[in-house]
């Protein structure tokens, strides 16, 4: 990757800056106006709202890793060595939280413990 | 990567020979990678943990909206969010010009690469001056509440507008000899905990006096916290033990104490990383004026620190989202 890789990067910088800011605007319209139809409705016990929150940061997450860290222009073994275990490590803790605090949840809800864990 | 300094030796064909670059990348630049794997992991041990203790009391965690609504010079006004986005917008802009600096490092232009820096350098800063300022609104605290002596919350609205009431708009000023219990006014002290501007005593009088204001309760129905009537807040209001102003790591205002301290933990590491990266882009801001790179031929450096910077912006997308959105 010497200068000669290099020209014309600018461009593509200021476009993803502009795509960032635009996912950025977007949510945080969404988190004001909180729209009935996307709000009250969920989807494996998040509302839709909270879905198209989290789809938009990864969108982010995507465009930062590859643009700004310029994944896009590294090798694949490197860019999979990085991607591959943060993907199955988060994904598995995630579920694995998520499912325990909810287990939690429905005994202190349906039962007289509160304090039990 | 023929180019950079790292690559020493000439390499002869031999795997074992030296001047091999696994992946494509020199050394620094892939343990700065991996280094920013085992972060990220770090991160999302916490974030995962704040989702776990989210869900176990899911019933009646606070609402982030309710919570961040100040805006600077905008007294009394509720502004949901309008600032944290503009934080949001500040650091992916400092990524911005991280990047134009990484960029012209690759043209090898000293000058544009150093005003890059600077630039990079000045969003950091305020960066985390902003999140300086959200923690004093957070830690003062805006209406103030009551907790039971189960640890709940109750909060106050008023009956005609649903609006919340603070506790200054009704709570009435009974005499009192008490004072704040200091080393410099004690004999013999250890310990006391510092006196909130009104007592149970004084808020519960003048929520007697004050029909028009109902209890509000931390539990969530139909995604709305529960307002109580009039009976029922005067009962709620029995089990009053404690005044609580603003947040810290055992009372909450806002509602769960979980809620504060996640907020001051994982806010406060990510500051915390900020503030290291403003430091680390300090020191190469400083090489590069002094032409350190410009020797070597090889910007590569202000390439791994772009790296680390952009890993922090990528947190704080996350933090963002799951923070203040979700």
């Amino acid at each position: 990757m010497g200068a000669h890789t290099h020209e014309s990067n600018t461009k593509r910088i200021w476009t993803v800056f502009g795509l960032l800011s635009v996912i950025t605007i977007v949510e945080v319209a969404l988190g004001i106006v909180k729209p009935d139809f996307l709000f009250m409705s969920d989807l494996f016990r998040l509302s839709l709202l909270n879905w198209i929150f989290i789809i938009l940061t990864i969108v982010k997450a995507y465009y930062i890793m590859w643009a700004f860290m310029h994944l896009e222009g590294e090798k694949a073994s490197l860019r999979w060595s990085i991607v591959a275990p943060l993907v199955f490590l988060i994904i598995y803790l995630v579920v694995i939280l998520l499912i325990e605090g909810n287990y939690v949840f429905d005994v202190f809800h349906n039962s007289q413990y509160k304090w039990i864990f | 990567m023929a180019a950079t300094v790292t690559t020493t030796a000439v390499t002869t064909g031999k795997t074992w020979d030296g001047g091999n670059e696994p992946m494509g990348a020199s050394y620094g630049k892939m343990m700065m990678w991996f280094f920013i794997v085992s972060d990220a992991l770090t991160f999302s041990g916490f974030l995962a943990a704040y989702g776990f203790s989210r869900f176990k009391f899911i019933e009646i965690w606070p609402i982030a909206d309710e919570v961040f609504t100040h805006f600077p010079f905008m007294h009394g006004k509720e502004a949901p969010m309008y600032y944290v986005a503009l934080m949001t917008f500040i650091l992916i802009f400092s990524s911005v010009t991280m990047v134009l600096a990484v960029d012209a490092g690759h043209q090898l232009k000293k000058t544009k690469v150093a005003i890059y820096m600077a630039l990079t350098i000045v969003g950091g800063l305020i960066f985390v001056g902003s999140q300086a300022w959200e923690w004093k609104n957070f830690i003062k605290g805006e209406f103030g509440a009551i907790e039971t002596k189960g640890g709940a919350i109750l909060q106050f609205v008023d009956a005609e507008t649903g609006k919340r009431v603070a506790l200054a708009d009704f709570a009435v000023h009974l005499p009192t000899e008490e004072i704040q219990k200091r080393k410099s006014n004690g004999i013999w002290f250890q310990d006391a905990p510092t006196r909130t501007s009104y007592s149970v005593a004084e808020v519960a009088e003048g929520f007697k006096t004050h029909p028009n204001v109902l209890v509000r309760t931390e539990i969530i129905k139909d995604k709305k916290k529960t307002v109580l009537n009039r009976a029922e807040s005067e009962k709620a209001m029995e089990s009053a033990a404690l005044v609580v102003e603003g947040a810290n790591l055992t009372h909450n205002e806002y509602g769960h104490r979980l809620f504060a301290d996640f907020f001051f933990f994982i806010t406060g590491f990510h500051g915390f990383h900020v503030f290291s990266g403003v430091i680390i882009n300090i020191i190469i801001f400083l090489n590069v004026l002094v032409g350190t790179y410009e020797k070597r031929r090889s910007y590569e450096m202000v390439e791994k620190v772009g790296l680390y910077w952009h890993f922090v912006d990528l947190v704080w997308v996350f933090v963002f989202t799951f923070f203040y959105l979700v």
